[in-house]
């Protein structure tokens, strides 16, 4: 249940990013923000690190999570604890890029956008649930 | 389990339509209203960035005690100059507004200008706005703004004598009687051929550069 909930978690993440990446690369013109300030936060110079557009990294990210969930959820992976400590893992790398992100916007940039918002609460979230799984996975159960 | 996989893909055509629906939007239209002229008392308009041949031109209103301009300087500001100024797909206009409220902003437009007169205009500009501290402290900046001018490469003793003279104030008066008449109220403004941008972004600007560019193809 909690590998199925990661999955899609991923899934809604990996769209979120996907629009974002491709508005970076100039395939969607104006982004659906209503009252938030996507735009700025977006043309930021912090919406790229190392020259790679930040959404590009939430896009691999949530791919790979989705990918390593989907996996899991497979009968001879249920039980198998390397993919709890991968998706863990995974999600911690993206939980602490998510914490990075939202302090640019909070302290530096003082703007937020609400797609960043969104992930950041998809990343929390399945931050929570894989941390969640592996303690267990630890103590004995599975998933 | 076949009711999550079903699930998910529901999840993934909808979500995925959005997104492609999304990708097919057309960008907002560009204004095209005749510009409102009110020329300084010497005739001149502001210092600008990018090509004369750029199709379009951005004036902006601007205090550089204001955070909000600040923060548009420095955040905004690099990449509307790196995708949309330098490749002369826009050309950026810069209007002094010093807020009355703001003790030192007239004082900065002042050094910004004496900068100007030796053709550091721009550099003073960043240098003001990237060491915005000065905004915060309450302090007099006349000394920090020397160390600017002098970082910039200015000529101290002349930028001492334009600054002792207020050399330019008549083109900050004027540039605030345009701004105002232009409807200006606050600080960053922004206006593209005369008409009032809102709340403009660099979005706004990477959108009204891609409508503009489909216009002319």
């Amino acid at each position: 249940m909690r590998r199925q909930a990661i999955v899609l978690l991923a899934l809604v993440g990996l769209l979120v990013a996907t629009y974002l990446w491709l508005y970076k690369i100039g395939l969607i013109g104006v982004l659906q923000c209503g009252t938030g300030s996507c735009e700025y936060v977006q043309a930021s110079r912090f919406a790229e690190l190392l020259g790679v557009p930040v959404a590009l990294y939430g896009v691999a990210g949530y791919a790979a999570l989705f990918g390593v969930g989907l996996a899991g959820l497979r009968p001879r992976f249920a039980a198998d604890r390397r993919v709890t400590a991968l998706l863990a893992a995974l999600a911690t790398v993206g939980f602490g890029f998510t914490l990075y992100l939202t302090a640019i916007e909070l302290f530096v940039l003082h703007a937020t956008c609400r797609w960043c918002v969104a992930s950041a609460v998809i990343m929390t979230a399945i931050w929570a649930a894989a941390v969640t799984g592996r303690r267990q996975s630890g103590d004995g159960s599975s998933r | 389990m076949k009711g999550f996989y079903v699930l998910l893909a529901g999840v993934a055509v909808v979500g995925g339509g959005v997104v492609w629906y999304s990708a097919q939007r057309k960008p907002a239209p560009a204004p095209s209203a005749p510009a409102a002229v009110v020329p300084a008392a010497d005739g001149f308009r502001g210092y600008t960035l990018g090509a004369a041949s750029a199709p379009i031109e951005v004036t902006e209103y601007s205090d550089f005690e204001c955070p909000f301009c600040a923060s548009f300087a420095t955040v905004q500001m690099p990449v509307i100059r790196e995708q949309l100024i330098g490749p002369g797909k826009l050309r950026w206009r810069y209007r002094d507004f010093p807020l009355p409220s703001h003790r030192y902003s007239r004082y900065a437009a002042l050094a910004a200008q004496c900068a100007g007169e030796q053709g550091k205009f721009w550099e003073m500009h960043d240098r003001l706005f990237e060491q915005h501290q000065w905004a915060r402290t309450g302090d007099n900046p006349r000394t920090l703004f020397r160390d600017f001018a002098r970082a910039v490469g200015v000529d101290l003793d002349k930028y001492d004598a334009c600054m002792d003279a207020q050399r330019y104030a008549g083109r900050i008066d004027a540039s605030v009687q345009e701004g105002e008449a232009a409807g200006v109220r606050g600080t960053p403004s922004f206006y593209v051929n005369g008409r009032s941008f809102g709340r403009s972004t660099s979005d706004d600007f990477k959108a009204l550069v891609d409508s503009l560019t489909k216009k002319h193809k």
